[in-house]
């Protein structure tokens, strides 16, 4: 991989102050484990999330990264015989506490999937699905939500004349900006991205990758991805996973051009992975 | 390099081969003619024997000593009373049961057990439904023969055929949708309302429809409950007692004079008649609604 190169794609990370740390983060992992039935899957995971920055979460395959990410909304509850222990803090707030509402937390955390899965309703319908399950009725105020949702996934020049139509008409990078679209629509705090390009062509791939630029003003976006080259274009910090665990997490840059870890050095220069 | 595949024998074995896919060939097609014979066959009797008795006197008139009397007015409006109660007590019940078991209930062995055990009473013959009925509806909860009675015991007979297509056509809804709706905050019953069943609702209704006209064509737990064969009255309330076609048509079939037996195969044309015109809709709502992912 070219060294320079990346340097000179990535940015300057601003260091902050101590006394604003708190605030900073968005989710403190602190000795997170997780078992699926007697598969040790997250081994003594720490790990602390930076709000308004793209985390790129980098590893091969079965490293552990989908399962950190879907740790993030507790949509890893759905696989059952799934046991975990330690402590991730969004907010301030442990979310692996029962008493934290499953609900609650994924109205503040959105979710873009692997493969793009629209509903099988209208454009206009998929978009104003978050917020009618939230309680909002009013037509203008939907209205509204869909045309700035769309906007800001940047789809809307493509779709404003077909808000009507099947989501399934779109094409596959359509339908996954419409995705993140649709998730913009609940207003989330922050936006977990799992693999989200990895079904996509290159072009669409550009495209997402724009959006997710545009998208750290105002969300905290955790992305996965195998291309780790995408890593480098698109991400403030990056987290290496290696069977279970965190091996090295710095700022894009360092890792990429500086990794302190023979492991991760071999993985970003494709010795193996 | 060697060959190893003769050449010799592929060639020599070629024409028996090739003879014996056409014997199969035929013997499957004798199969299906089979099958198609003996229905044409059944048709053009019942069709020959019963269309001159169906006219508006047929369902205008109660039952009758008198063949030329004789009508499905009772049996006729029986059979949709019977609906009224089977339809969605039945419906209600099975897509209820079917959600709970697909989305609701853990996946553990107990579950599992509870799902094999619907799929059996699918199998279990219907004159055992009837027995159970006439033990649960008629005598203990003292219905007696009513609309009420005979429509809980359908009830009970079509609800494992409803819950096991429920469960599959809610089963084939891809779990990237149900993920989509998850991570946005919504509820389980949300996402239940919202997404899962308006996309398993062409499965539901076929399956629902299929099964009742299996209600509508039922004789054996009517049968057993005491539901008469010989009514000449409409039910008032679900409360009253009533009877069905399948009761009517095997009450004249029962009858010594040959006239009788045409009043039934006039019967059985009316039956099967409701019978298409049911599945047929079943049909369009399977081709209709049915969505892609």
């Amino acid at each position: 991989m070219n060294v320079t190169l990346l340097k000179s794609q990535s940015k300057q990370i601003e260091n902050t102050q101590t006394t604003h740390i708190e605030k900073q983060f968005v989710y403190k992992t602190t000795d997170l484990n997780l078992w699926y039935g007697s598969t040790h899957a997250l081994k003594n995971i720490n790990l602390d999330l930076h709000e308004n920055e793209v985390t790129a979460i980098i590893g091969p395959s079965g490293c552990g990264k989908s399962t950190y990410i879907k740790t993030l909304n507790r949509m890893i509850e759905m696989v059952p015989g799934v046991k975990t222990s330690g402590e991730i803090q969004y907010r301030g707030r442990n979310i692996l506490d029962k008493s934290y509402g499953v609900e609650d937390l994924r109205t503040q955390v959105g979710m873009v999937f692997q493969k793009p899965n629209p509903f099988p309703k209208s454009i206009y319908e998929n978009i104003a699905y978050g917020p009618k399950i939230h309680g909002i009725k009013n037509k203008k105020v939907l209205d509204e939500i869909v045309e700035k949702s769309l906007r800001g996934a940047a789809i809307w020049d493509e779709v404003k004349d077909r808000l009507k139509e099947n989501a399934y008409g779109l094409s596959g990078g359509q339908q996954q900006r419409l995705c993140i679209a649709r998730c913009l629509a609940i207003e989330p705090d922050v936006i977990l991205m799992d693999e989200p390009t990895s079904a996509l062509d290159p072009i669409s791939t550009l495209k997402v990758e724009e959006l997710i630029q545009e998208l750290k003003n105002d969300f905290s976006i955790i992305i996965v991805t195998h291309n780790m080259q995408q890593a480098a274009r698109i991400s403030d910090r990056t987290a290496f996973f290696l069977s279970g665990e965190v091996v090295e997490y710095r700022d894009t840059t360092t890792i990429f051009s500086n990794p302190t870890d023979k492991r991760t050095e071999d993985y970003i220069s494709g010795r193996f992975g | 390099m060697s060959k190893l595949v003769d050449k010799e024998i592929v060639a020599k074995k070629m024409p028996s081969r090739i003879i014996r896919n056409q014997i199969f060939k035929g013997l499957f097609f004798l199969s299906t003619l089979f099958g198609l014979l003996v229905l044409g066959v059944l048709f053009y009797r019942i069709i020959t024997q019963g269309i001159g008795y169906i006219d508006l006197d047929f369902f205008q008139n109660f039952a009758s000593r008198r063949p030329e009397n004789a009508g499905i007015k009772a049996a006729f409006i029986g059979t949709i009373w019977l609906m009224v109660v089977v339809a969605p007590v039945s419906l209600i019940l099975g897509v209820g049961t079917a959600i709970y078991l697909e989305e609701y209930a853990k996946k553990n062995k107990f579950t599992s057990f509870i799902k094999l055990n619907i799929s059996n009473l699918a199998g279990v013959p219907s004159i055992v439904f009837g027995l159970l009925g006439l033990t649960i509806f008629v005598r203990a909860m003292a219905l007696e023969r009513s609309v009420l009675a005979a429509g809980l015991t359908m009830s009970l007979l079509v609800l494992p055929v409803i819950i096991v297509a429920s469960q599959e056509a809610i089963r084939s809804v891809p779990k990237e949708l149900r993920e989509a709706s998850f991570a946005m905050g919504a509820t389980k019953w949300q996402t239940v309302l919202k997404v899962v069943l308006p996309a398993s609702i062409p499965g539901i209704l076929t399956g629902g429809i299929l099964a009742l006209s299996r209600a509508i064509g039922e004789t054996a737990p009517l049968i057993v409950i005491g539901i008469p064969m010989f009514v000449a009255f409409l039910p008032k309330t679900i409360m009253d007692t009533f009877t069905v076609l399948p009761m009517q048509i095997y009450n004249w079939t029962s009858r010594p004079q040959a006239e009788f037996q045409d009043l039934a195969a006039a019967g059985i044309l009316v039956m099967l008649v409701l019978l298409i015109v049911m599945n047929s809709i079943a049909v369009f709502i399977r081709n209709h609604f049915q969505k892609r992912y």
